[in-house]
């Protein structure tokens, strides 16, 4: 484990990593301001001055473009972005959800001892490598086309939102079983031990002592993954799915302008930074109490 | 006077490692039984065993006449009736001291939540940790977490306590109010069998002190004897290094 950082006086100190001002004093802060003008002057100069940078505002940042791309233009049939993007949160929301308790069932159940349970873990492991491995777009695809083709009443004749939503539970949950099962390795065996020893069942000690601690310790990296799965709602678009990145698609198409793509990509970025805000924001408190009780 | 536990030839290997080589044991009821050694001779193993944290290779562990080492045995109903205490305490630390200690009574005996307080408070009470109910473990001293340890082992009311050199990882000066603590239980009728390195401790406490050596029990006797005129060598070997090193 990386220990925080501790200044000469052996104290914690509770500002690194943040960059504060207050560590910085005036002349850094002079200095920081400095630099960042100069980085992103520099950084305006290149594409203002690049030869194509007449044709890229006009194609990739049309002002009126944005706005008709953004609510859309229905009597020429094209989706608005802004009510696509709720497909995609409604996605995101709704495929969480199911990740959260999906993993943590295969990551139990790879947790469960003895040989009468081989086929259980033998069904968990490969699970998780059958779909860690291949890529998402695949599994889309594969649950897109290959549900309906098989013609199962009921299950071949849903939605293609329902075949992408499943493709990214399946999906997603394969990477999650294994935070949560890294969670539960690090809950020290001791207090598996000190829970058996008062009579716990083997499931109670698990559903009362170690899942508990384990959950709090892996909700960073799981924050993590869901900012992904936020962005990954787009690649519903394959299946005909009309979310935010389809929307933006059709528009570009039909008025020969990206200006669209830009603003999908400024709805993702809205939700998304909000979410890693937050998360760097619980590794940070984490981070804190670790210090504050002598680093365990 | 009434047997409450006793061991028949228990045999314990890790890995080819014979920690356990036969060892026989018999405690009364109401009986305090210490056992010394050096670390390594098998003294936590034991203790382990007898709590099935471990499973016996050969030999029978019987408690109160029924043999919890057999076959089919419901390993759950047996461990509610022996807690056990950990040298590193092991407390719950996503839970508050009241929560560590009622945990068990409200999901293994089922009590009510109210029930499960009233007496867990009763008991934090008696060994003065009242007021640190609503702490979290992270919160108290060593020697407060340990006893924390105790109340929750006790919160079970087990026929026989299982000490596993409870002090070992305390600062020197919080040693005496968890060692005072056991003194009560002893007081109390407590069946209790005690790892310790506490020699002083020992001979206070003990009716009988065993003497652990590469898996067996060496030596056994009251601990006037063993302290004052062990017979075997290995015994005196080791008491003369206690001595040597101050902690007699």
């Amino acid at each position: 484990m990386t220990g925080p950082s501790v200044d000469e006086a052996g104290e914690p100190d509770p500002l690194s990593g943040h960059g504060g001002s207050r560590l910085l004093g005036n002349r850094g802060v002079l200095i920081s301001t400095a630099s960042t003008v100069i980085f992103f002057g520099a950084l305006a100069l290149i594409v203002v001055l690049a030869p194509g940078f007449k044709s890229v505002r006009e194609g990739f940042f049309d002002w009126a473009a944005m706005k008709d791309s953004l609510l859309g233009v229905p009597e020429e049939g094209l989706p608005g972005i802004a009510p696509s993007f709720l497909l995609n949160v409604e996605v995101f929301l709704v495929a969480e959800v199911l990740i959260l308790v999906l993993a943590l069932v295969v990551a139990v159940v790879r947790q469960i001892p003895g040989p009468v349970f081989f086929p259980f873990r033998l069904v968990a492991i490969m699970y998780t490598d059958l779909f860690r491995g291949t890529p998402l777009l695949l599994v889309i695809y594969i649950f897109g086309f290959g549900i309906p083709a098989l013609q199962i009443r009921g299950l071949s004749t849903q939605d293609e939102v329902v075949y992408g939503t499943a493709a990214l539970v399946l999906s997603y949950a394969a990477y999650v079983s294994e935070v949560y099962r890294a969670g539960i390795e690090s809950v020290h065996a001791s207090q598996m031990a000190a829970a058996r020893s008062l009579g716990l069942s083997r499931w109670q000690s698990l559903r009362y002592v170690v899942l508990p601690q384990a959950i709090r310790r892996v909700i960073p990296p799981l924050l993590n993954d869901f900012v992904s799965l936020q962005k990954d709602t787009a690649l519903l678009a394959v299946l005909g799915v009309i979310e935010a990145a389809r929307a933006a698609q059709i528009y570009s198409a039909y008025r020969f302008n990206y200006s669209s793509f830009v603003v999908s990509a400024f709805l993702f970025i809205l939700v998304t930074i909000p979410l890693a805000r937050f998360t760097d924001h619980l590794i940070e408190r984490d981070r804190r109490r670790r210090a504050a009780r002598g680093a365990p | 006077m009434k047997e409450a536990l006793r061991l028949e030839g228990v045999h314990k290997s890790f890995d080819g490692n014979r920690v356990l080589r036969g060892v026989d044991l018999s405690l009364a009821e109401h009986e305090v039984v210490c056992l010394i050694g050096a670390s390594g001779s098998g003294k936590s193993t034991m203790l382990r065993c007898v709590n099935l944290l471990e499973p016996v290779d050969a030999g029978r562990i019987i408690v109160h006449g029924e043999d919890i080492t057999a076959r089919g045995v419901d390993e759950d109903r047996i461990r509610r009736r022996i807690g056990i205490v950990f040298q590193a305490f092991n407390l719950f630390p996503h839970m508050s001291v009241l929560r560590n200690v009622t945990l068990a009574p409200e999901k293994v005996l089922g009590k009510q939540r109210t029930d499960a307080d009233d007496e867990a408070r009763e008991l934090l009470e008696r060994f003065g940790l009242a007021d640190k109910a609503e702490e979290y473990p992270d919160r108290l001293s060593g020697g407060q977490q340990q006893r924390v340890a105790i109340v929750r082992a006790l919160a079970m009311r087990p026929d026989i306590m299982l000490l596993d050199e409870v002090t070992s990882a305390l600062d020197p000066e919080l040693i005496a109010e968890v060692l005072n603590v056991i003194r009560e239980l002893a007081a109390a009728g407590m069946t209790m069998l005690i790892a310790t390195h506490e020699m002083g401790f020992a001979r206070d406490i003990a009716s009988r002190v065993c003497f652990l050596d590469d898996g067996v029990i060496l030596e056994e006797g009251p601990p006037e004897q063993i302290f004052s005129a062990p017979r075997e060598p290995r015994t005196k070997q080791f008491l003369q290094r206690i001595v040597e090193a101050g902690r007699l």
